[in-house]
């Protein structure tokens, strides 16, 4: 398999992922927002906060309000991680590695562009916002399921699973991180009641609400939906599961010694964490950090074992 | 409203479904009378039907000046051209005929040179061909084969007749867009499959397979195939993607291949260097090897042409197969067919005057009204005087070009082009077209079940270029006996 062309289904596998996880988090909050009394503040600058681009929507907009943020995590042209900007780079990837990716594939993913680009309107305003967001997250997982049921499981179907499941993973922890703690406007008089809901939407926002309920038998609570995001080890969106994922991955991949050794580390940190010493002394965020620190080195360690093509020496 | 066969009138031009009004010819019976079942609005929905397909399908080609919207929809027109098996048996033979002689004559050009000494084409048609690569002489390929494959451009004169346009043998392109005009007919017009008998088109990626591995150096069962495309940016990315699709090969860049100490080309994989046996490049000789040809190509691989003249791997098309497609090589194509074959050429050239020769030249200054002038060594219409259309002053400006430098120019009669009926809107309406069919030789000589049709889109157009306007059809080559 050609370096170049694992770049690219990683990178296509990874901006798929990340399009479907900003579509899920805007979902969950928008249900939310409908939820909470109008004496509720909530901050949707926290959801822009969550993808790291806070400074970029600073540089490009005045008022923090509902649609600027809606409109910069969705279709911004200015914003890398926008929904329609990632749909566009997947396509891109998907188009330029068309010889490998299964035909079926490639049309889903150009109709899947194509429908963002056309109804994206329809994602920025209130009213068709969730059936818009709904048919995103459903078309990106119908092209993971052609991908897993259609293509062989090979090298290159290998990258994408280490493409997704490290994008996975690495929003997964900004979700733990930024949630709960920015989400709310700070404000004295915020009425407790609310938190529940709060850690609700970022289970929703995971898709992990209705698992969280069947194997975490309490009532919601921060210790336990943080602990359940970043540990579980059968939910398919935890930190761990995906790590896992990518370790599975990263396995059967030819000089896979360092990204390996990585993945193996970040996994640890992930899975020894003591959460509920990390919520009481304020130390969730710089643990957050570090295993974010964990993803980025495995990113950089798989470009520079397969993807950066140094002119190698031939035979 | 219907389409009524009455009220198309293709005159005076020859229509490929329609001999006169109201009178289908009878392989495009079934098609026609399909058609005028129709009503309206259902043509339109198939059109619809037809154009969500082909965004869906991604069926795309690209146009350099458009900024960001690199990849536009492919043009296409609902109703296929239709041509009988038993005509096009003909043409295919004709076709395999010319083929097998250019590459011959090829092989001749950069080894013994026999039809120079032999006088049956002047030697100054090599000197001022633009493809001529002095780094090619004294080799023989596999099969003796230099154009692996050939996209041969076909037009019918108004009596219904075929004529060789021109040879495309350096890198013709177009044939992805065969394969899937097919597909889209398909899923419009699925029961019109069972009212006629339609060769299938899906063989070319196999026989294109088959033919790249018959040049491979080292006979295996698997021979590495990758396809060098110069990258996304370039118009026919789309095709060699579908291409490398297809045939299961690699898609590769320039920058995933290098040429080894030991001289064989090796591709940068996730695993280190492989191997590769055979390219099937789409880039232009210039570009192929910045060691031999442009220093600043970025496309191309350094050391290519060592791999190559050593042996050690197949490029399809060979480097200076193009020596035999320019306009003045064209004109004794004829003579070539006759030279190494002994035999009267199947399919006839359109009658072609060389300046250089005196009576010609004289002939072609008296008609230039009437006549095409094109110089000998470009391509893609550029530099060429359409005499009917052009202005006095444009043909005094070409006449002193053509007595500057003769051997630069060729006359042609204007064609009346043959016309069929193309969905305008929504009328029907007839249009002209041209067909590419693709031929393939390695072993042995395969050529399409038909080819891309092209249409000119604009009325009275003769232009049929997906860049300015141009359109395709879905062609049909009909068995009449089943």
């Amino acid at each position: 398999m050609l370096s170049r062309v694992a770049e690219r289904v990683y990178w296509m596998a990874r901006y798929v992922e990340r399009a479907e996880n900003t579509a899920r988090m805007v979902t969950a909050f928008h249900l939310l927002a409908l939820d909470m009394p109008k004496s509720v503040q909530l901050s949707w600058k926290g959801l822009v906060e969550v993808t790291g681009n806070d400074e970029l929507f600073d540089n490009h907009y005045q008022r923090e309000d509902e649609r600027n943020c809606v409109k910069f995590l969705l279709a911004d042209a200015d914003n890398p991680s926008s929904v329609l900007n990632s749909l566009r780079a997947a396509r891109e990837n998907v188009r330029t590695t068309r010889d490998l990716v299964p035909s079926e594939a490639w049309e889903v993913m150009n109709e899947l562009y194509l429908f963002a680009r056309d109804e994206i309107d329809q994602g920025i305003g209130k009213r068709g916002r969730f059936e818009f967001l709904s048919s995103i997250i459903q078309r990106c997982q119908t092209l993971t399921g052609l991908l897993a049921g259609t293509m062989s499981h090979d090298a290159a179907y290998d990258f994408i699973r280490l493409g997704r499941n490290l994008e996975r993973a690495d929003m997964g922890t900004r979700q733990v991180d930024v949630g709960a703690l920015k989400l709310l406007k700070k404000n004295n008089d915020d009425p407790e009641p609310y938190e529940g809901l709060l850690w609700t939407s970022i289970l929703r926002s995971e898709s992990g609400f209705q698992m969280y309920r069947q194997h975490v038998k309490r009532r919601i609570n921060g210790v336990d939906v943080v602990r359940f995001l970043l540990q579980d080890k059968a939910f398919p969106r935890s930190v761990t599961h995906a790590l896992t994922q990518v370790q599975d991955a990263l396995e059967s991949l030819p000089n896979n010694e360092v990204p390996l050794r990585l993945v193996i580390q970040a996994r640890r940190h992930a899975m020894n964490a003591s959460v509920d010493e990390l919520l009481a002394e304020d130390g969730l965020h710089d643990f957050v950090d570090r295993l974010q620190q964990d993803i980025a080195d495995i990113h950089g360690a798989n470009a520079e074992t397969w993807f950066l093509a140094a002119p190698a020496q031939a035979a | 409203m219907a389409i009524d066969w009455k009220q198309y009138d293709p005159k005076p031009f020859f229509d490929e479904l329609i001999a006169k009004p109201g009178k289908p010819r009878k392989p495009a019976k079934p098609l026609t009378d399909y058609l005028s079942s129709l009503d309206d609005t259902e043509i339109q929905s198939r059109k619809t039907a037809a154009d969500s397909a082909i965004l869906e399908m991604g069926i795309s080609f690209t146009v350099y000046t458009e900024g960001e919207n690199i990849d536009r929809a492919w043009p296409f027109d609902i109703i296929p051209r239709v041509i009988t098996k038993t005509e096009w048996e003909r043409v295919t033979r004709g076709l395999e005929q010319r083929l097998t002689a250019l590459n011959m004559f090829i092989n001749d050009i950069y080894n013994k040179q026999q039809i120079f000494k032999d006088k049956v084409v002047p030697r100054y048609v090599l000197k001022q061909s633009k493809n001529f690569r002095e780094q090619c002489v004294g080799i023989t390929p596999p099969h003796g084969v230099w154009a692996h494959i050939c996209g041969t451009d076909l037009v019918r004169d108004g009596k219904g007749d075929f004529y060789v346009l021109e040879d495309n043998l350096r890198v013709p392109s177009g044939v992805s867009y065969m394969l899937e005009n097919r597909q889209v007919t398909k899923r419009v017009f699925p029961e019109l499959f069972e009212s006629s008998s339609i060769l299938p088109v899906d063989e070319y990626p196999t026989q294109l397979f088959d033919m790249l591995a018959s040049i491979s150096p080292r006979p295996q069962d698997y021979p590495e195939i990758a396809v060098l495309t110069p990258g996304i940016y370039n118009s026919a990315y789309f095709e060699h993607s579908f291409l490398a699709q297809r045939m299961g090969a690699e898609l590769v860049e320039g920058a995933d291949l290098v040429v080894g100490d030991d001289d064989c080309v090796y591709m940068r994989t996730i695993d280190g260097l492989e191997r590769v046996d055979v390219i099937y490049r789409r880039i232009d000789d210039e570009f192929l090897d910045p060691e031999v040809f442009n220093p600043e190509s970025m496309l191309g691989v350094p050391g290519l042409m060592r791999a190559w003249r050593k042996g050690n791997v197949g490029l399809a098309n060979a480097p200076g197969a193009g020596v035999a497609d320019d306009k003045v090589m064209y004109a004794f194509v004829p003579e070539v067919i006759r030279y190494y074959l002994d035999e009267e050429p199947i399919l006839p050239n359109v009658p072609t005057y060389l300046c250089v020769n005196e009576k010609d030249r004289e002939y072609v200054l008296d008609h230039l009204d009437e006549l095409v002038v094109k110089p000998a060594n470009e391509s893609g219409g550029y530099g060429m005087l359409v005499g009917p259309h052009a202005t006095k002053k444009q043909r005094a400006e070409f006449a002193q070009l053509i007595q500057k430098d003769p051997r630069n120019y060729i006359a042609q009669p204007t064609l009346a082009l043959s016309v069929a009926p193309t969905l305008c809107g929504d009328d029907i309406e007839p249009r002209h077209l041209d067909l590419r069919p693709f031929i393939l030789q390695g072993v042995r000589t395969d050529v399409t079940a038909g080819g891309l049709t092209r249409v000119a889109m604009r009325k009275g157009s003769l232009v049929v270029n997906s860049s300015q306007g141009g359109g395709s059809k879905d062609t049909w080559i009909v068995d009449e006996e089943n």
